[in-house]
């Protein structure tokens, strides 16, 4: 349906701007997700699972990058990472994809509204928070690696 | 001195332009096309909506008709009626654009509409609601492009808004003896628009550059795009960057400050707009 073609073409943007594609010409580069299960932060998922499958596949990428949730509830506080139950109950939820490189936006959804400096805020948590995602990334390749 | 060409390489004669502030039509980087709307039965010409408008954006044409029909609400939401909104990409607007089934453009837009409607609150579902349970309106709104030259999310926005303004509801009853409705199209009351969401589009140039209103040729070029949907208490109602170059918080902060300023311009004209057409 059309919220799959939208989330395709977020995905699909996001993995154009870190891909080298100019190394590889006359090549096409597909890219299949299959959701298992929902239980929430669907899209920053997504978004994870597609930059360890081109680091998995040894594609050249400019930069890596990871999704990252966040929840703002009725009360102001920011969750990251929400699960679906939170949610439903939050009243604004910001999806970003953050560069590796300085930590720069590369991709942002919203879905509710909320004031600007609520974003910049949930802006900075998010970037705190890839600091955590790259290092689970690290740790991952190190693992594939380590026992060939 | 070398000749750039603009099909040659389009690239290099835009970065020259880029170079001194301004873009081949003339425009500075931060100015917006000349933006002219239509609403209503007599200017935009479709009789058989309850409301139209149609929105030029320079060049871009998009065109909004709402159509209101009658129907049960879902089991789950009795209280509620329903806004589908459609947007469509046509093969008349532009050469990219080829006959059949809806490209991935066009459902994108689609659901950035929806997402629109939904995050901004504008038309809240309850009050679409007859009786509950048994009766609720759906709004059909159909945006169509006429003439694509980029930027249509922002064109859209609008149309949708001044179109969903321009829409008249009958007064709907339920007889209590037949159980059937009865619409009285003599006595119509306006549409309750809560928020009025405007969108902005910005086009990255470089990784750097941020240019206001991206031309077709110019989205073509570019390396990113970011749409930025403010309502009039200057909340944000969406940031919509998918994918392309990765910008810093300050840059994406600029694009907000610039989105706030352009929703006063254009709350200003379809307020003007609006008036014209009221009878006195």
């Amino acid at each position: 349906g059309v919220m799959e073609r939208s989330r395709e073409q977020l995905l699909r943007q996001t993995c154009e701007a870190v891909v080298l594609g100019v190394l590889h010409p006359r090549t096409a580069i597909t890219l299949v997700l299959q959701v298992l299960s929902d239980a929430g932060s669907l899209l920053s998922c997504c978004l994870n699972a597609a930059c360890m499958a081109l680091l998995d596949a040894g594609l050249p990428l400019t930069a890596l990058f990871c999704g990252v949730t966040c929840a703002l509830q009725p009360d102001g506080t920011i969750l990251l990472d929400p699960t679906a139950r939170q949610e439903q109950e939050a009243r604004a939820i910001l999806t970003f994809a953050i560069a590796s490189s300085e930590r720069k936006v590369l991709m942002a959804n919203t879905k509710g509204s909320c004031s600007v400096e609520e974003m910049q805020q949930c802006l900075a948590a998010a970037q705190r928070a890839a600091d955590t995602v790259f290092q689970f990334y690290r740790d991952s390749v190190r693992r594939r690696y380590s026992k060939s | 001195l070398s000749i750039c060409s603009r099909t040659v390489e389009p690239l290099e004669y835009y970065r020259r332009f880029l170079k001194e502030n301004c873009r081949p039509d003339g425009r500075e980087l931060g100015e917006f096309r000349t933006t002219t709307v239509n609403i209503g039965k007599c200017l935009c010409s479709i009789t058989t909506a309850d409301g139209s408008a149609l929105v030029k954006l320079g060049n871009t044409t998009v065109i909004c008709g709402v159509k209101a029909e009658l129907a049960a609400p879902a089991a789950d939401s009795a209280n509620k009626g329903y806004i589908v909104p459609n947007v469509e990409l046509p093969s008349l607007c532009a050469e990219r654009f080829r006959s059949g089934p809806p490209g991935e453009e066009a459902q994108a837009a689609s659901q950035f509409i929806a997402d629109v409607i939904e995050n901004s609150q504008m038309i809240v579902k309850e009050d679409l609601c007859i009786a509950n349970g048994k009766l609720a309106w759906v709004l059909y709104c159909d945006i169509i492009c006429l003439d694509y030259d980029g930027n249509l999310l922002d064109a859209s926005v609008f149309a949708l808004l001044a179109a969903l303004k321009n829409v008249q509801l009958p007064s709907v009853t339920i007889n209590e003896e037949t159980g059937l409705s009865e619409v009285n199209l003599k006595q119509k009351n306006p549409l309750i628009i809560r928020k009025h969401p405007v969108a902005t589009s910005f086009a990255v140039f470089d990784d750097t550059l941020l240019i206001v209103d991206p031309t077709a040729e110019e989205e073509d070029l570019a390396t990113g795009t970011v749409t930025i949907v403010t309502d009039e208490e200057g909340r944000l109602c969406s940031v919509h960057k998918p994918g392309g170059s990765p910008l810093t918080g300050a840059k994406l902060q600029d694009c907000i400050t610039r989105a706030i300023t352009r929703h006063k311009e254009v709350k200003k004209l379809i307020d003007k707009v609006m008036k014209s057409i009221t009878p006195k």
